[in-house]
């Protein structure tokens, strides 16, 4: 088993072509007291799918909500180590959390689109942070971000109906093109389909697949056909630790840690 | 025989179907209990709602109804002088025996022989001693009026109005009423010439204190409350608002903002009438603000407003889904575009809802009112918000604690009044709601 392992730090087949985007080193998380995350160290690959995958409480939506700092938000919570984006310590007092978080975006479990219209939703984001000079270019961006996340044809006619009038299933691409319409490097998943009926959760991960060409994907699924279905990594963690990480096919076939596989033959999680 | 033995299970499961005892029917009368306690309670509240309503209405709608004399008035140059001398000199026409213009008008009109002095006192009886500004209003407005005669309908006096409304109980005694049988006499000729008559009355809207009933109304007190009122909106709002904001979204969760937080709660159940003392203490004594004034009354408000907005508006700020924080903070947000463009639109309604309720209260309330000197006399308008006023709920309280009948039911009015702002008051906060209420 050691020697396994050995041979997968070396560099597993699928990743090696891609150059790091996001590299933590030592990520530990405490909620006041009690430790979350116990030294994670993990590397996001440009433009592909890190799937996180392990039972319940295991710290993956912990590690998730480090990448860009939305644990800040919590009181209690104290991440200690390390996490690069292109190389730059995200964590450093003197990189701004709102620059941070325009290059990385998030979609959450549960929809939450802002009781504002279809178009609002979508433009805030460009608002906010100037990337639209005129009114053109911004309509420009609405359309693109929404027809990228393939939500404009059903939606064209209504842009300014309220988007929380929309299905569930809309409601998340909405959310995916809000996200989107910043134009982020990276882009955060937090179980996107867990509040979703399967059809809408196949159209959400054609969509995923297709995003991966233009952006960097990490997604926490609870489902792990889901993370066999949309990843191109997986990383498994288990009580706070990281487990294994490796390319998705390899995980779900032969998977080298005694936890994942029990995790991924059904025997806990 | 297998037959028999399916049968025999099927019979036996049902049996014990029927035998088993769950509770169904303890159960059932436990809910009809509880409904009818609740019924009992709404019917108690609905029926004391009603008779505290009847009891005002009945007392107080006559009030918006008084009573008016048509009296021919000679405005004769003997009593008020020429309009020259009038003219060159204001104060004569200020001084001028107007009462007495009043008092031959009736006599001429009822035919009474002008040396009866009894006759003529009680005829004098019957008209308002407000005649004298009314009479001295109308010359001053048209100086043409002297030395001509002309139908004038005066404020009759309240005992008439109060004997016409049914509010004395004309079968005791002469001696024992404050009507003799001669005036009852004279309001039946009045009645047949057609000379009085109920109209709306619209001084008990626009007078202000006087100690004759007739002409005396809330004017001043609506003024002075809505100084208050506005006066309170424009403080305790904002202050109100932004401390919640802070508290809510910025501070830290520490042992001091724990404290604070008690402290405001606490504020919140403190008597009315320690604000009262404070206001005194700190405006008036140490500020040196003038004594009646509204800003006095309305920065003591203010202070007893401001923890009830607080705690309504943290309370709309905590109800907003944390889910749209985060979906805002996700995008790049800063936290004060996240709290101003997302959070408080969606704690407006609760915000308006928590305000209109505090303004409420704040215009209902007396008792500080009463320390910092705003029961006071007071008949003219005030200007601004440091000149005398009082305040609707302290002029109820001056008036109730008047004797005459024609008081009493102007009491009730008065209530009716505030009662009709803090119900308009409330119809707005449910309507603001309604109109902003968002979903999510």
């Amino acid at each position: 088993m050691d020697m396994s392992r050995a041979t997968f730090e070396k560099g597993p087949a699928v990743s090696q072509d891609k150059t790091i985007k996001m590299a933590s080193k030592d990520v530990t998380v405490h909620y006041g007291q009690k430790q979350a995350l116990n030294g994670i160290s993990l590397d996001i690959k440009e433009r592909q799918v890190t799937a996180l995958i392990g039972p319940s409480g295991c710290g993956k939506s912990t590690y998730l909500r480090c990448l860009n700092r939305m644990n800040d938000t919590i009181d209690t919570a104290k991440v200690d180590g390390k996490i690069l984006l292109d190389g730059e310590n995200i964590y450093d007092p003197d990189l701004d959390v709102v620059e941070l978080r325009a290059r990385v975006g998030m979609v959450f479990q549960k929809p939450n689109p802002f009781p504002k219209s279809i178009w609002e939703n979508v433009a805030y984001g460009p608002k906010i942070h100037g990337l639209a000079k005129n009114k053109d270019q911004l309509e420009e961006i609405v359309h693109t971000s929404l027809k990228r996340a393939g939500l404009y044809k059903e939606v064209k006619d209504r842009l300014d109906e309220p988007g929380t009038g929309l299905s569930g299933g809309q409601q998340q691409r909405l959310c995916i093109a809000r996200a989107i319409a910043v134009s982020p490097e990276v882009i955060l998943m937090d179980e996107p389909c867990s509040a979703l009926d399967p059809i809408a959760t196949a159209t959400v991960e054609e969509l995923i697949d297709e995003l991966k060409q233009n952006f960097t994907i990490v997604i926490v699924t609870h489902s792990m056909q889901q993370a066999a279905r949309v990843s191109q990594v997986t990383a498994m963690f288990h009580l706070g630790d990281l487990a294994e990480v490796g390319a998705t096919e390899k995980m779900f076939s032969n998977p080298d840690d005694k936890r994942t596989q029990d995790y991924i033959t059904g025997r806990f999680g | 025989m297998t037959d028999a033995t399916a049968n025999d299970i099927s019979d036996r499961s049902e049996a014990t179907r029927g035998r088993r005892d769950i509770g169904i029917k303890r159960r059932y009368a436990a809910e009809r209990r509880f409904k009818a306690y609740g019924m009992i309670a709404i019917g108690l509240g609905i029926a004391f709602l009603f008779i505290l309503l009847w009891s005002v209405v009945s007392k107080g709608y006559t009030a918006f109804w008084q009573t008016e004399i048509r009296v021919p008035i000679t405005f004769s140059e003997e009593v008020i002088g020429t309009a020259e001398e009038g003219a060159a000199n204001q104060s004569k026409l200020m001084m001028a025996n107007y009462p007495q213009l009043a008092r031959d008008g009736l006599i001429q009109l009822l035919e009474i022989d002008p040396e009866n002095s009894e006759a003529v006192s009680a005829a004098n009886g019957l008209v308002s001693q407000g005649v004298r500004m009314e009479l001295r209003d109308m010359v001053l407005n048209d100086l043409q009026v002297i030395g001509t005669t002309e139908d004038v309908w005066l404020y009759a006096s309240s005992d008439l109005d109060s004997a016409l409304k049914g509010s004395y109980d004309l079968s005791v005694e002469e001696s024992r009423r404050p009507i003799s049988d001669l005036q009852l006499e004279f309001i039946e000729r009045l009645e047949e010439m057609g000379a009085l008559e109920q109209n709306f009355n619209w001084g008990l809207f626009t007078f202000g204190a006087s100690s004759r009933a007739e002409t005396a109304g809330v004017g001043v007190a609506i003024i002075g409350s809505a100084y208050m009122m506005l006066i309170v909106l424009a403080l305790a709002l904002p202050i109100g608002v932004a401390a919640s904001i802070y508290l809510e979204e910025f501070a830290p969760k520490n042992r001091f903002t724990d404290l604070i937080e008690v402290n405001i709660n606490n504020l919140a159940a403190v008597p009315s009438i320690v604000f009262g003392i404070l206001g005194l203490a700190v405006f008036i004594n140490w500020f040196g603000l003038p004594r009646s004034a509204a800003l006095v009354g309305g920065l003591v408000l203010t202070l007893m407003t401001l923890p009830t907005i607080i705690i309504a508006t943290r309370a709309a700020l905590r109800a907003v889904p944390p889910s749209i924080r985060w979906a805002a903070l996700g995008l790049g947000a800063s936290k004060t575009q996240t709290v101003f463009q997302h959070v408080l639109p969606l704690a407006a309604p609760g915000i308006l809802t928590g305000t209109i309720i505090g303004l409420a209260q704040a215009l209902g309330e007396t008792a500080p009112l009463l320390l910092i000197g705003m029961v006071a006399f007071v008949a003219d308008y005030p200007e601004t918000p440091l000149d005398a006023a009082t305040a609707l709920p302290v002029q109820i309280y001056m008036w109730a604690n008047e004797a005459e009948r024609a008081f009493q039911e102007r009491t009730s009015g008065a209530i009716m009044i505030l009662l009709g702002f803090l119900a308009l008051m409330n119809l707005t906060a449910i309507f603001l709601r309604r109109r902003f209420e968002r979903r999510w």
